[in-house]
């Protein structure tokens, strides 16, 4: 069965950014090593008596992988921007959803390379349960992390142009991961804890839902992004 | 088979464009000179579909599917290797590498090494290549001239020449009068966003057309 | 230059009307018996809620008809409602805890009204920094109707968390910093307020907007000399 076009167009722009990420590394080997000194420092940090590690895990995880995405999202057009190759996928028969999401892919997946180290560490460091309950944990990173790239895709496209773009993008992309790093952080904190599913799956839900409307909302907008 | 009609585009308060009309027929080269910021950027982003005008059409025949665009940026990923870059940006055309591209431009011995590791001459024998990789009729070419080494320079009035024979078009814009009067067939010089001067080429040579172009813009 | 002094008008009609409304308020508006003093803030706030949270949607609806009819008026209008709706968020964030302090004991609480303004304060901010990031007019006005949607829609997810928290957390009933139901004399109070306010963000926009019409005809005869 052939895959449509815009598909099989936005996995060769995502393979593409993979590739060209695994050849340079500084990106992934950054945000790892960033992950591990994170982890290290609120390891040794830590008063056990003050606060236990169920309620700190969560929120150590989520500001290690936040960081992780933001400087993914700041990469990824600026790849585009370097020999000014955006104009080549611009100019190219190709839908301009296409482009957005294969960047969203390609972000996606660097993120969870992050994650899938930064998940074991926390279990190890804070001594938190995860394995038993690995299927709803990664549903919640899914879900989350889904939830702010994909806003942020579309984000960075318009920051990496001006002035002070790195820093422009954590701001202007604040507001929108407030939610679901709330909701992410909640959840999380309940599987650690141990509470039955049920409880969890309300804040499951809204991350689904936030997550169907940006991602339609991103595909939607996109375009205007690099349309003159 | 390449049509502007009316062209017009303001960026806040600069016009651009202003009213710019005229067709290219199979076969034929335009060189359109100008100055800097007479437009002529703006006018091939148009009608290579970049930029959509805020009046008047540009038409090209077949679409996106049939334009290559040579620039004086490569639109390369200095990552990766030749190859790499020439079957990833094919493969947005869905068609495969012509087998004989990289022989053509003398690119063979260099296909597996990463565009970063290529000196400036190689890096613009490659960014041509990517251009033509799914054999464009329509060629658009931004200042193509700058900075290109003799070996470069030579690649690329073979392929002006190779698109004209079999029916195509080529645009190029330029503020270097000599050099690209050579390739051309028909001749424009712009100025504030207007065509001043559109004619073939007929028999004038590059000192010649150099002359009416410094009266035409002074 | 007509529609500066129109809204200059209107905004000073509207600022004397606010202050008639706040001294009926304290005055002549009877107290309410659960939570007494307290409660009179509501009367400025909510209207003020309203709006900070109403500019936003204007500045979403605007970006969506922006983006299709490329008109630059309506890119205007949502960069004057973005700012409008800024202040009006700021005066939340600034009169909510220094009215709560003393009655709740803190400076903050993740009340529905304070929440939202927080996060509608957050997206202005991000709105007008992306805006003036951006240096050329076409891609402002677009890059902003992007944001500015994206912001729209972010609203009533906020509005459900707000909600969702509050199922959750019941707060005790005593420190419950909502609107109570409406009796005669306090409704009266209360729309007279929301009037005066659509008054006061009507003459705001007006101004700003007749400013950045002003300031693109200056820019476009050449500046200052």
């Amino acid at each position: 069965m052939r895959l449509p076009d815009s598909v099989r167009h936005a996995w060769a722009i995502a393979a593409k950014d993979l590739l060209v990420e695994f050849r340079s590394r500084t990106g992934i080997l950054s945000a790892g090593v960033f992950v591990v000194l994170v982890l290290m420092v609120f390891n040794f940090g830590r008063d056990p008596t003050a606060v236990s590690n169920i309620v700190l895990a969560p929120s150590i995880l989520w500001v290690t992988f936040t960081f992780a995405a933001i400087l993914a999202l700041n990469r990824a057009f600026q790849l585009e921007l370097e020999n000014q190759a955006l104009d080549g996928l611009l100019l190219a028969p190709i839908e301009r959803g296409s482009i957005y999401l294969g960047k969203l892919v390609a972000n996606l997946l660097f993120v969870a390379s992050v994650e899938v180290l930064g998940v074991p560490l926390v279990a190890l460091f804070f001594n938190v349960e995860v394995w038993a309950h690995i299927g709803t944990l990664a549903g919640i990173i899914v879900l989350a992390t889904i939830g702010f790239v994909s806003i942020g895709t579309l984000f960075s496209a318009m920051t990496v142009r001006t002035r002070f773009a790195e820093l422009l993008l954590p701001v202007v992309l604040l507001p929108f991961m407030i939610l679901p790093l709330m909701w992410a952080t909640l959840a999380t904190t309940s599987v650690f804890a141990d509470r039955p599913l049920n409880e969890i799956a309300g804040w499951l839900k809204m991350l689904a839902g936030y997550d169907i409307v940006f991602v339609v909302v991103s595909l939607l907008l996109f375009p205007a992004t690099v349309n003159e | 088979m390449l049509r502007a009609e009316g062209l017009t585009h303001r960026f806040g308060s600069v016009t651009a464009l202003d009213g710019v009309s005229f067709s290219v027929q199979p076969g034929q080269t335009l060189a359109v000179f100008g100055p800097n910021g007479a437009g002529k950027t703006t006018l091939l982003r148009v009608l290579a579909g970049l930029i959509r005008p805020q009046h008047g059409r540009a038409h090209v025949d077949g679409g996106r599917r049939a334009i290559g665009w040579i620039g004086h940026q490569p639109q390369l990923y200095g990552q990766l290797t030749v190859r790499e870059n020439l079957r990833f940006w094919a493969s947005l055309y869905d068609v495969v590498v012509p087998g004989d591209l990289l022989s053509r431009l003398g690119l063979s011995e260099h296909a597996d090494r990463p565009v970063r590791a290529l000196s400036r001459g190689l890096v613009q024998r490659v960014a041509i290549a990517r251009a033509l990789v799914h054999d464009p009729a329509v060629l658009l070419l931004d200042e193509p001239f700058t900075g290109l080494d003799r070996t470069a320079a030579e690649a690329l009035s073979r392929v002006l020449g190779d698109v004209m024979g079999r029916g195509g078009v080529s645009v190029l814009v330029t503020h270097n009068v000599e050099e690209g009067t050579g390739l051309a067939t028909d001749v424009a010089f712009m100025r504030g966003g207007r065509f001043v001067h559109f004619a073939p080429r007929g028999s004038r040579g590059a000192q010649q057309v150099a002359e009416e172009y410094r009266h035409a813009i002074a | 230059m007509r529609l500066l002094r129109a809204g200059r008008w209107i905004t000073g009609i509207a600022l004397v009307l606010l202050a008639g409304v706040y001294v009926r308020a304290l005055a002549y508006t009877p107290v309410e018996r659960a939570q007494g003093l307290a409660q009179k803030i509501f009367y400025l706030h909510v209207p003020a809620a309203i709006w900070a949270e109403g500019a936003m949607i204007l500045v979403g609806v605007a970006s969506i008809v922006y983006l299709f009819l490329k008109d630059p008026r309506l890119d205007r209008f949502a960069h004057a409602s973005a700012e409008v709706g800024t202040v009006f968020a700021v005066l939340m964030l600034t009169t909510g805890p220094i009215w709560g302090k003393p009655i709740w004991g803190t400076w903050w609480t993740w009340d529905a009204r304070l929440t939202l303004a927080l996060f509608l304060f957050l997206l202005y901010v991000g709105y007008l920094l992306l805006r003036g990031a951006v240096a050329d007019p076409a891609s402002r006005a677009r890059f902003a109707a992007v944001l500015g949607i994206c912001g729209m829609i972010l609203v009533p997810f906020v509005h459900l968390s707000v909600y969702m928290f509050r199922t959750l957390h019941p707060m005790p009933i005593v420190l419950k910093p909502s609107e109570p139901s409406l009796p005669g004399s306090m409704l009266t109070t209360w729309l007279m307020s929301v009037g005066v306010f659509t008054l006061l963000y009507v003459g705001f926009v007006i101004q700003r907007y007749a400013l950045s019409y002003l300031n693109e005809q200056l820019e476009a005869a050449g500046g200052i000399p």
